[in-house]
């Protein structure tokens, strides 16, 4: 048996006596795209941030490709998170650089180096993202919120990363440039075969990008289960999320 | 009854002086640790000198303006100060001494201090905030980029570069300030105001303003980068950062200015 991608294993995360993760139990297989649904405010992105290292868990273990990533730091945890990419929610695209910097960021770690292969390669993952050499030069306050999100799309892929977390991934973006997104990340995903993790309270979008699918309530996963059991997952919690329905036993 | 009213309030007074003294120990040791680690960090590579060039830039040629007039136009009210002041004593002889020591001990590197405090600790607890609220800070560490050695060291180092800098220009001018007014308003001889301005200045007066400059730059820096840095709260909270970033900087250049100046006087 392969060893997992990641592995979360009850992990506990609390900020004041706000208690955003209780005891989190999820594995992903590698080039498994796993998306994780919930409640704003549920800790999906907490959870992210925890596999990522930016938030150091209360308790408990994160193993990438069987590497603990809980309590490593400096240039480990640098090495760890060269596997990933991220998509953030709101692009988080660098303000004052121009667009091919911002994707090749990752390659250059911010410096000013070898620019003319730095800027074909910016458009190469432009290109790959659906968007021409001409926003190369533009500045991220230039482009609407749809190129915002294709362009940290490319930043994300850009240095190849064999993992890539989506941080709800079609916020903000009118249904038709959000199905665009989701197009953009499956074929991505079986592109470069990666393995993927999504947070979305988009269900459309979670069955169009997942294998797999978790519910997180309260802290806790509380169902996990094949994309198409989506709608049929006999989880009461799960039935009235992703119908929508005011009504039930989430308050 | 009445003592047990006492005795609480004697106790709430002395827990709430008690929780202040604990939070402001706390805030230094935060302030300190960011310090330290930013210092740490940016003395181990990658380094980045662009960064560094481009941070004395906006920090030290861009403040030039501003620092210029200010210096100008202190050193000139100094000198019409001191000789209506000196009149009354029969003592207007001693304009070119007090501009040049009261320019180049105190007035040049706090008034240079303050002006760019303004100007860039405002700037840089708004920007480094604005990152933090927008995940801008979060997609810089993901991407393999320590924040501390990209962002905070090149404004610390090239703050604590440019200021004393700033300030050697700033005194120059403030003393040309007072010679202007005091040699084509007040009657002054030229030759004789410049002999007696460079017979009072000492070497150590300008070592000690220097010295001064470096460690106000050092604050003004890391009181915007230690605010903006941990922004939270959207655009009220980067409203929140930069004002204290701003606030806190002052009282630092006050309070360091007075220890220095106590220490190398006192």
């Amino acid at each position: 048996m392969s060893v997992p991608k990641i592995e979360m294993r009850d992990v506990t995360k609390a900020f004041g006596g706000n208690k955003v993760l209780d005891g989190v139990n999820l594995t992903i297989e590698p080039g498994e795209s796993m998306a994780i649904i919930g409640q704003s405010g549920s800790g999906k992105s907490v959870s992210l941030k925890c596999i990522l290292g930016l938030v150091q868990p209360d308790r408990g273990s994160i193993l990438v490709d069987g590497e603990e990533v809980v309590g490593t730091r400096g240039a480990a945890m640098t090495r760890i998170r060269s596997k990933f990419g991220l998509l953030f929610q709101g692009s988080a695209l660098f303000d004052s650089l121009p667009v091919w910097r911002n994707v090749t960021f990752g390659l250059t770690r911010g410096r000013n180096r070898e620019p003319a292969k730095m800027r074909m390669i910016a458009q190469e993952n432009l290109e790959r993202v659906g968007l021409d050499a001409r926003v190369l030069n533009l500045r991220p306050s230039e482009l609407s919120g749809g190129m915002q999100k294709r362009v940290a799309l490319a930043r994300a892929i850009a240095p190849r990363p064999e993992i890539i977390f989506f941080d709800e991934p079609t916020t903000g973006l009118d249904p038709i440039r959000a199905d665009v997104i989701n197009d953009l990340i499956v074929s991505l995903v079986d592109d470069l075969g990666v393995t993927a993790l999504t947070i979305t309270h988009d269900m459309a979008s979670a069955r169009k990008i997942a294998h797999r699918v978790a519910m997180l309530y309260q802290g806790r996963i509380i169902w996990r289960g094949p994309r198409d059991r989506l709608y049929d997952s006999g989880n009461p919690y799960v039935d009235q999320f992703v119908q929508g329905r005011a009504v039930g036993p989430i308050s | 009854m009445m003592g047990s009213r006492i005795g609480t309030a004697a106790f709430a007074f002395f827990a709430g002086i008690g929780t202040v003294a604990i939070g402001l120990l706390a805030a230094i040791g935060r302030v300190t640790a960011f310090a330290l680690t930013t210092i740490r960090r940016a003395l181990t590579p990658p380094y980045y000198p662009g960064k560094l060039f481009e941070q004395i830039l906006h920090i030290g040629w861009f403040s030039l303006p501003v620092v210029c007039l200010t210096a100008i136009f202190t050193g000139a009210a100094l000198a019409q100060q001191t000789f209506t002041a000196g009149s009354r004593f029969n003592a207007s002889s001693t304009v070119p001494g007090i501009v040049v020591m009261g320019i180049v001990r105190e007035l040049g590197p706090v008034l240079v201090g303050l002006m760019v405090a303004g100007r860039v600790s405002s700037a840089m607890a708004a920007e480094l905030g604005t990152m933090r609220v927008s995940e801008q800070l979060d997609a810089m560490t993901t991407l393999r980029t320590d924040p501390y050695r990209y962002l905070i060291g090149p404004r610390l180092f090239a703050s604590v570069l440019a200021l004393p800098v700033l300030v050697l220009i700033a005194n120059c001018l403030g003393i040309l300030g007072g010679y202007l007014i005091a040699v084509y308003k007040l009657g002054f001889n030229a030759t004789n105001y410049l002999t007696i301005s460079r017979n009072f200045l000492e070497w150590d007066d300008v070592a000690m303003a220097l010295v001064k400059a470096g460690v106000f730059g050092f604050f003004i820096a890391l009181m915007g980068c230690y605010y903006g840095f941990r922004a939270t709260g959207g655009a009220a909270g980067v409203g929140d950062a930069t004002r204290t970033a701003v606030v806190s900087a002052f009282i630092l250049i006050l309070l360091s200015n007075l220890l220095i100046t106590v220490t190398a006087f006192g």
